[in-house]
């Protein structure tokens, strides 16, 4: 029962600092909206092109836009050794990745709640029949992507360079977790058999799974000096 | 209340603390003097579980450093320079989250109580960033007891405070102290320590060079000890 309530004070208090200072979701936000934007203006609307591209100019505009915010996030944290406030409280630091990546799969899908209908629109994408497989794929794909980058931020966080750290880290690991999420969305917007979506989707469940483990058990560790 | 036997702490190459040893009784008050790089911070990172010891034994109201941590961490109130206070939460916010987290039993009536004594009850909803240095460390104070804590580990908690505010910060030490907490502090200020403790541990390059109770020490051996400290660096 406290466990719980721990995680619901980290996530409220982050979720609270957010409101306040909006500086991580208006960060992502422009980001996403700008590479929507750019990539609508080199193809044609409607064009077999764009229909073939859009999934990974998504997930491109998602993965980039979430690396700034993910970095902002914690950045906050270790200004003026807040992180070390946390880690003073009788907490088990997995429960503190628990609610870091809680509030960053929040702060990702409000701007792909943002950003999605905007793409739908701009590049004239038929979404009605898979419209909610799609939403779960892009739930799996930030969850996964948060989780290990919610263990990547908090070890660049120590670095000096830590806004290059980060996608130097994060990118290369979570490359199975961006590669499914693509091929999922690439497939269910292209109307392929549920079977062959399927494929994908189980391979980024897999990799969520996998990730999330991973990262729970090491997290005690990063924050170790 | 603190045992502290055979402690080591090496980064890398360097070491920071060469074998420290010392007891802290329930109820003592006792300064920890010694100049920059001597090993106060590294001691008090150690004692309050955010570092953890290369070498030696670390016994906290009974339990084990790294062991118990978690067990440890109840039973801690820690204050350094740095507030551990969110500048765009409100002071109320701020206490809010730090009781939930040290899962403070009846939070509202503790926290409006705290408020008072630090006197701060009329700036409860107002963001910490708008506070005054001091008005943060008494905050930062009240953040440090909240939970009631049998030990409190103060690190250089005069730093920035004018001489108004490091009065009021004292006086609310002194209460604790009637009140039966255990508080060990770090200071360069050889008069305070000497004025306000009951025992004074000088450190000196990773080693505890002294250890008596204030009234038994003089300003000028206390400085003799720290000027030799720095005069001779590992």
């Amino acid at each position: 029962m406290r466990t719980l309530a721990q995680i619901i004070a980290i996530l409220r208090k982050d979720l609270l600092l957010e409101l306040r200072s909006k500086e991580v979701v208006t960060s992502m936000l422009v980001f996403a909206l700008t590479v929507v934007v750019i990539f609508n203006f080199v193809f044609e609307p409607g064009s077999a092109q764009i229909k073939t591209t859009a999934p990974g100019i998504l997930w491109v505009a998602f993965t980039f836009a979430s690396v700034l915010g993910l970095s902002r996030a914690f950045a906050r944290e270790q200004e003026q050794g807040m992180m070390q406030g946390l880690l003073l409280c009788p907490v088990d630091r997995s429960l503190i990745y628990v609610a870091k990546v809680i509030g960053n799969v929040l702060f990702i899908s409000m701007v792909e709640l943002v950003t999605f209908p905007i793409m739908i629109v701009l590049f004239d994408l038929s979404v009605g029949k898979v419209f909610f497989p799609l939403l779960l794929v892009l739930f799996l794909g930030t969850l996964g992507f948060a989780g290990v980058g919610t263990l990547f931020s908090t070890i660049s966080a120590n670095t000096k360079s830590r806004e290059v750290m980060l996608p130097i880290l994060l990118f290369p690991v979570s490359v199975p977790v961006i590669l499914a999420s693509i091929k999922s969305t690439a497939y269910l917007l292209s109307g392929r058999e549920f079977a062959e979506v399927w494929s994908w989707m189980r391979l980024l469940i897999g990799f969520d799974v996998i990730f999330l483990v991973i990262c729970f058990l090491l997290y005690e560790y990063v924050l170790e000096e | 209340m603190i045992s502290v036997s055979g402690l080591q702490k090496y980064f890398g190459p360097v070491k920071a603390l060469r074998g420290i040893d010392f007891e802290i009784n329930a109820g003592e008050y006792v300064a920890l003097l010694g100049v920059n790089g001597a090993g106060k911070t590294t001691l008090i990172r150690i004692l309050s579980t955010l570092t953890k010891p290369s070498v030696g034994k670390v016994m906290i109201a009974g339990f084990d450093i790294p062991k118990d941590s978690n067990r440890i961490r109840e039973q801690l109130g820690v204050m350094s320079h740095s507030t551990f206070l969110y500048g765009d939460l409100s002071a109320e916010e701020n206490l809010l989250f730090y009781g939930k987290m040290y899962g403070v039993a009846q939070l509202r009536p503790r926290i409006d109580e705290l408020l008072e004594r630090v006197s701060l009850e009329t700036r409860r909803h107002d963001l910490v960033r708008t506070f005054s240095r001091g008005m943060q460390q008494r905050l930062s104070l009240a953040r440090a007891i909240l939970h009631r804590p049998k030990i409190l580990l103060l690190d250089e908690p005069f730093t920035g405070l004018d001489v108004n505010a490091a009065g009021m910060v004292t006086e609310l030490l002194r209460q604790f102290i009637i009140e039966g907490i255990t508080v060990l502090l770090t200071t360069h200020d050889i008069d305070y320590a000497l004025q306000q403790a009951q025992r004074v541990l000088v450190i000196r390059q990773g080693l505890i060079a002294a250890a008596e109770a204030s009234h038994r020490m003089k300003r000028d051996q206390i400085g003799q000890l720290l000027l030799d400290g720095r005069e001779k660096p590992s």
